[in-house]
């Protein structure tokens, strides 16, 4: 078994209303980023873990999200980085 | 009849339920700590409302693995009555007692205001001696209490009559304007299909005394005294 650092995107899902991500957008356009279109605010989570290989490692994260980082209802997730910690 | 109010960490309206039951009602009540593995005796389960565990994660996500919420679970499927009030409704439905989420209120501002509910049907334990298409007015306080399902089982919510409450206005309309969280279809309160467990935002353990400015929230207690008591 070796260490890994996972870090993992979680974003409300797209085509949800997500007031957050509109309040941000709409802070942007007035500070005169004309060019942001939409905006989704999210978590960032790092998961320190041990598996057999990055593969492993990925697919325990995903079981992690489907059961407990993230909504399935509300939320999309995707696994942002897998590295060697 | 037993009530069995179950406190997590950062329950903060399990008092509240402890008084409509024994106070409002007449009846025996206990506090079920969330690590009990024991609903010792109850009859009927209480979600009280709170911030469970700092609703740390989302509001509901980490308490509905506390050790009680198998019990409770248990509970449900052998049809015992439960209700999830607030936070409660979010614990039921993170654990899949109840269709559906609740998200981030559409104006982001935490709501803390009297609102008007519609009773949308009378065939759940909670809603039993309600009339159906009464207005109920009882207090919210929350931040996440939009009412959330995907397309799909919106339809089965609605086609099935799983809506138990609607946000309305005055005049009993589900205007936009009544909807004040930005939830779907101005849902307020849901329930299971056997109708044993309903969850709902607004609380009616806060409107039981014209002191509070409601007593309202009365005839849902009312009505899982008489269901049990069948």
């Amino acid at each position: 078994m070796k260490p890994f650092r996972i870090s993992v995107h979680i974003v409300p899902r797209k085509g949800l209303l997500d007031p957050q991500g509109k309040a941000v957008a709409d802070a942007l356009h007035t500070l005169g980023f004309a060019a942001v279109g939409a905006v989704h605010v999210g978590r960032h989570v790092v998961i320190e873990t041990s598996a057999a290989n990055a593969t492993a490692a990925e697919a325990a994260v995903r079981d992690m999200c489907a059961r407990l980082l993230a909504n399935p209802v509300t939320e999309d997730f995707e696994i942002a980085g897998v590295v060697s910690a | 009849m037993k009530f069995g109010i179950v406190s997590f960490p950062g329950s903060n309206c399990d008092d509240d339920a402890v008084f409509a039951a024994t106070e409002t009602l007449g009846q025996p009540a206990v506090k079920l700590w969330h690590k009990a593995h024991d609903l010792e005796g109850s009859d009927v389960i209480i979600l009280p409302g709170g911030f469970s565990y700092g609703d740390y994660l989302r509001a509901g996500a980490i308490a509905r693995f506390s050790p009680i919420m198998a019990e409770v679970a248990a509970h449900a499927q052998r049809g015992g009555p439960v209700i999830g009030i607030c936070n409660g409704f979010q614990i039921a439905c993170e654990a899949g007692l109840l269709p559906g989420a609740l998200m981030r209120n559409a104006g982001l501002q935490f709501l803390s205001m009297p609102v008007t509910i519609r009773v949308e049907n009378t065939i759940t334990r909670w809603t039993a001696l309600c009339r159906e298409g009464q207005c109920l007015t009882m207090p919210i306080a929350h931040g996440e209490g939009r009412y959330t399902v995907d397309a799909a089982t919106l339809e089965r919510v609605e086609g099935e009559g799983l809506v138990v409450f609607r946000y309305v206005d005055a005049a009993g309309e589900a205007t936009e304007a009544a909807n004040v969280n930005g939830s779907l279809d101005n849902i307020a309160g849901v329930r299971n299909a056997a109708g044993n467990v309903v969850g709902l935002m607004p609380h009616p353990e806060r409107a039981l005394d014209t002191l509070l400015g409601s007593t309202d929230g009365r005839v849902l207690f009312e009505s899982v005294l008489a269901a049990v008591h069948a």
